[in-house]
């Protein structure tokens, strides 16, 4: 099969499980065979353009011409495949996850969440293979909408209220900030494709074109950064998984991806360093990442505590891409994977806590590690990489960001983002720690012995949090695909 | 002496107030229904002294005479108008029958207090 | 035979109306109005194909020349126009068979269909006639055909609705006839090109500044811009749900191809906006109309009610392209018409299927249908995210064209106004959408879904939405070349 239609199969065929989870709907193991069964495929396909891509080759595919001059059409390249080589792999990881959790705690709707996860990723896949901005628009949006079932699940009314904030601001920054920006980049350029080096160059003023960087950074909502950030905790009320897969990896990694591809691929580097607004950007990121820390030291339940990391996260991306040079790129770029594989790890073990030990406050779950050793382990190991030290893979990425500062020529930047690795390792550390040392408060249940959460679950966390570690050891994949995104 | 021989412009304008004013300010809904006639009755007169032409006759041709005739299109165009306010004014009288049935009351202001009361 | 299908195109259905009143059943005369209908979509279809392919068509009736005698004059605006107005027929009759049947008493329903086929007779002769005068009489034909099937609705203040309809509706066809007897006054003439070269040779006089205020004012009243739209909201919630999916999609629609022919073929673009200044008041009632009505929208209870008010804030949209008076502006606006009726269509038709079953359209009564009806309910929501503009449908490229207008002529609030309405249309769309699917059902008995007679138009038209979302060429070729012509632009 030729590159080009590889990068269509991949969006089509998390389409094609879901059919298929919706036909076996009436025996649940089939039904999840078809998931994992999917998601195996999936990234073997990914992970076939690979060699291609290493080679130089940009595969392109038109699907569809919308009217002339805007079309639906994919595109493989480093960064995109970067994306979504993480995403295709953490599905799988997530299926096993969910499995085990969906089940032990009886959830409903089982059918219907499989089937939305599968829309959910081939929307993934759709942004990340996109060749032009409206491609990346229309598979924003369906990831907007395919998501939403998926954070109400539930049904109750705070569900359904949580779905609502989700929803506004994701649809009022995409529809009011970001398609405003697309159109106008079409009225400037003449075209909306992406091309190395940018679109933009000598279409308009730098007062203009300044403008147009502020509507796109705050139109993609879903790169959270402040204050369009209130979605990404309100989405806490979904089930784990979904908060695991969606909200660490795919939903947010498509935001900050946006980020970047507009960042190198409509405006292009080297226009964006001319930029009055790019530095002022940078700080608004700046900002995002240590007001989002200090927030989440105030939150006891650890799933809004992760939230608020995610979001602090998610601007050390955004704030690669605005530094507008190839170290803060690369940083930022390889951020995806080794934020990805850190926070999901986080998540995957809130959910073991709450499935096994049903807590979800960090300070009910004192002593709890003495319980379930493992889950609290690899919450320490995954802690380390968010917080960027040896022996974790968030190293590496902290490591270019931060050459990324230096080059731009920001110190401050770059005090910004020590302090936060200081404030991480505080609120993060604080849980394994607790748990591991501190003794059983009162009225908490423990059970006697090593009770862990089910097995696939556990699993599941463990793969990750080694992942993290691998990544430390071995970041040549990643570092390969950014520095070619770079060479561009 | 120019604005008494514009007579017939007058009459249209005084015919479409009185139409308009009776139209709005009635809440009888057969009142309404007579101010609307009244309005496009102006229209006619408008149109049809419009076609006259000062010392013409009645469209009618008669042979082998150098005749002056008044324009008979816009006689034509009234007689259509005239069937449209025929049937516009039958339309809205069979409505006000069957609101009579359903409500009672043919003034506005009782239908609105039922209706409110829903 | 295909030399005459212009005026086939309007006899055929002018035919078939008394031929329904005849039949005294209500299948057959159901069968009359699908002969009208599917008449009336072929002929559509092959004379907007001979438009493209040849140019205009000028049809003589009568074989007498103009401009003593009338001509129907096919273009590109209205062979779109009149594929419009039969595409929406073609889809709503078939729906109308047991939709008609649920709400309306069987002895009335063959005179319902006379009614209907007039209606759409009515709309068509609009649409293609090039006598200005003749739109009078078509437009009062499909008017008073309006009034009489919005009064069959069930519910009592159907007849008052109808009632108010007829008195704005015929304050406004009277405003129009001053404004023809005006221009005929200054120029002798009603054909719509003979009246476009002549004119400007008589437009120093005052008379017509005032024929063209009357015109605007009357026709404005047609198409219910704000704040001449009242007489909308009770019109298209109490008629029955055939009707109102039918007039919502096509009788606003030839009001604002009126407005087209009117201003930039008769008077011509440069008149209307640079001496009589139109877009100084359009853009601003517009601008109105989106927004206020969009936001009324949100806070009604009656879902019919809640896509009428949507519906004068999508006219709105219509007018504000319109109003920009450049190439894009107008091929917005025009391709608006299209992907409108395709969304309201649709949504109507959703909620009439929700009449059929529950019989009632208050929001309450779609608790739990996510469940009872799923495949209405889809329809529903896919109707609503066109409307909300997510790209892949035809709304998006409806907003895309509309921002890029206002941007073109540097107008960034026209922009803004747009982004805004596409997301206070998400809020009253999710409205519906949490009550269907979060809400408990709190009426004692389940119901199932719709028939399959109901579901497939309904679904015709909301795939629609898609198709021409993501193959937008046909549509926006179609309404760029008629944007030309209405600004005498040389293709």
């Amino acid at each position: 099969m030729s590159p080009e239609w590889t990068a269509a199969v991949a969006v089509a065929l998390p389409l094609l499980g879901g059919l298929a989870v919706l036909a076996l709907r009436r025996w649940p193991n089939l039904r999840e065979s078809a998931t994992l069964v999917t998601a195996v495929a999936l990234f073997f396909v990914v992970a076939s353009l690979l060699g291609p891509v290493r080679g130089g080759a940009r595969p392109e595919l038109v699907l569809f011409e919308v009217v002339p001059g805007i079309s639906l059409a994919l595109q493989v390249e480093p960064l995109g495949l970067l994306f979504a080589l993480v995403a295709s792999f953490l599905w799988i990881i997530t299926s096993l996850y969910s499995i085990g959790y969906m089940r032990s705690h009886h959830e409903s709707h089982q059918t219907r969440f499989y089937f939305f996860f599968t829309v959910a990723i081939s929307a993934a896949m759709g942004a990340a293979f996109s060749a032009n901005l409206f491609t990346l628009f229309a598979f924003y949006e369906v990831l907007t909408l395919g998501t939403y079932p998926l954070v109400t699940h539930h049904g109750t009314d705070e569900a359904r209220r949580a779905g609502r904030v989700y929803l506004g601001i994701l649809l009022s920054t995409s529809i009011g900030f970001q398609l405003l920006a697309i159109i106008w980049t079409w009225l400037l350029a003449g075209t909306v494709a992406f091309r190395p080096g940018g679109i933009l160059t000598g279409t308009a003023s730098a007062g203009m074109l300044s403008v147009l960087l502020v509507l796109y950074v705050f139109g993609v909502g879903k790169a959270a950064v402040m204050p369009f950030h209130r979605w990404l905790p309100a989405a806490m009320v979904a089930p784990t998984p979904v908060s695991a897969l969606l909200h660490a990896v795919a939903v947010v990694k498509v935001g900050v991806f946006t980020i970047l591809k507009i960042a190198i691929y409509v405006f292009g580097l080297d226009l964006l360093r001319t930029l009055p607004a790019t530095p002022w950007l940078a700080w608004a990121a700046a900002a995002t990442i240590i007001l989002a820390s200090l927030v989440a030291f105030t939150k006891d339940n650890l799933k809004a505590r992760l939230a608020y990391s995610t979001i602090s996260q998610l601007s050390y991306i955004v704030l690669g891409a605005l530094l507008a040079n190839s170290m803060g790129v690369i940083g930022g770029g390889m951020h995806i994977a080794m934020h990805a594989f850190g926070k999901i790890t986080l998540f995957f073990v809130a959910g073991a806590v709450m499935v096994a030990a049903h807590e979800t406050e960090i300070s009910r779950m004192h002593g709890l590690g003495r319980t379930m050793p493992i889950t609290f382990g690899a919450f320490f190991v995954a802690s380390l990489s968010i917080i960027g030290v040896p022996p974790a893979g968030g190293l590496w990425s902290k490591w270019f960001l931060g050459l990324g500062t230096l080059e731009a020529g920001q110190k401050g930047l770059l005090a910004m983002l020590m302090l936060s690795s200081l404030l991480s390792l505080v609120y993060l550390l604080e849980v394994p720690v607790k748990a591991f040392f501190r003794p059983v408060p009162d009225g908490a249940e423990r059970a006697p012995g090593i009770r862990e959460a089910p097995w696939p679950m556990v699993l599941a966390l463990v793969l990750t949090a080694a992942a993290t570690v691998g990544l430390f050891l071995y970041p040549e994949p990643v570092f390969d695909l950014m520095t070619m995104v770079v060479a561009q | 002496m120019r604005i008494l021989g514009y007579y017939n412009y007058w009459v249209v304008i005084f015919l479409m107030m009185v139409g308009f004013y009776t139209l709005i300010s009635r809440g009888n809904l057969v009142k309404k229904l007579v101010g609307l006639t009244v309005f496009q009755t102006s229209v006619f007169i408008l149109y049809i002294s419009m076609g006259k032409i000062e010392g013409g006759t009645a469209p009618i041709i008669m042979q082998g005479q150098h005749v002056v005739y008044s324009n008979p299109i816009p006689h034509v165009l009234i007689l259509t108008g005239i069937v449209v306010g025929i049937a516009t004014t039958a339309v809205g009288l069979s409505l006000v029958v069957r609101i009579k049935e359903a409500y009672g009351t043919i003034e506005e202001d009782e239908i609105h207090v039922q209706d409110d009361v829903l | 035979m295909s030399a005459n299908l212009p005026v086939l195109l309007v006899v055929v259905p002018l035919l078939c109306a008394p031929l329904a009143a005849l039949t005294r059943r209500p299948r057959p005369a159901w069968g009359v109005a699908m002969l009208a209908a599917g008449w009336a979509f072929v002929v559509s279809i092959l004379l907007l194909s001979r438009v493209l392919a040849q140019g205009t068509i000028s049809y003589h009736i009568g074989d007498w020349a103009p401009p003593w005698g009338i001509e129907y004059r096919i273009d590109e605006v209205n062979a779109f126009v009149v594929l419009i107005v039969s595409g929406i027929a073609a889809v709503v009759t078939p729906y109308a068979r047991r939709s008609v049947e649920r709400e309306i008493d069987a002895t009335r329903i063959p005179l319902f269909y006379t009614a209907y086929v007039l209606c759409m007779a009515g709309l068509l002769g609009i649409s293609v006639t090039g006598d200005v005068f003749n739109v009078f009489v078509f437009l009062e034909i499909s008017s008073l055909s309006a009034y009489a099937l919005i009064a069959q609705g069930p519910d009592r203040r159907a007849l008052t609705a109808s009632y108010q309809y007829l008195i704005m509706g015929s304050i406004g066809a009277t405003f129009i006839v001053i404004g023809i007897g005006l221009m005929y006054v200054m120029t002798g003439t009603l054909n719509m090109a003979d009246l476009a070269q002549r004119l400007p040779m008589v437009d120093a006089n005052r008379t017509i500044p005032v024929a063209f205020a009357f015109l605007a004012v009357g026709i404005s009243l047609k198409l219910a811009l704000f704040p001449l739209h009242l007489w909308l909201p009770n019109a298209y919630t109490y008629a029955p749900s055939a009707v109102t999916a039918f007039i919502a999609s096509t009788a606003t629609k030839v009001a604002v191809y009126m407005l087209l022919r009117f201003f930039f073929t008769i008077f011509g673009a440069a008149f209307a906006f640079d001496v009589m200044h139109l877009d100084r008041v359009l853009m601003p009632l517009a601008i109105i109309a989106i927004v206020t009505m969009s936001l009324s929208a949100i806070y009604q209870v009656n879902v019919k009610r809640l896509l009428a008010y949507s519906s004068i804030a999508q006219i709105g949209y219509m007018i504000l392209g319109i109003s920009l008076a450049s190439v894009t502006g107008l091929t917005a606006g025009i391709l608006h018409l299209f992907n409108h009726a395709l969304m309201k269509g649709g949504l109507f038709l959703a909620v009439g299927a929700v009449m059929y079953r529950t019989g009632s359209v208050r929001l309450r009564a779609m608790e739990g249908l996510g469940r009872e009806m799923p495949w209405t309910m889809a329809a529903f929501v896919l109707a609503g995210l066109s409307l909300i503009g997510v790209p892949l449908t035809v709304g998006f490229v409806s907003k895309w064209y509309l921002v890029l207008a206002g941007l073109e002529k540097g107008w960034w609030p026209v922009a803004a106004v747009v982004l805004v309405g596409s997301l206070l249309a998400a809020i009253y769309i999710w409205k519906v959408v949490e009550v269907a699917y979060f809400r408990e059902r709190s009426r004692e008995e389940p119901v199932r879904e719709a028939p399959l007679a109901l579901l497939l138009p309904m679904w015709i038209l909301v795939l629609a939405n898609y198709y021409f979302g993501m193959h937008a060429d046909l549509t926006v070729g179609v309404a760029h070349r008629a944007a030309q012509v209405l600004m005498g632009v040389a293709q």
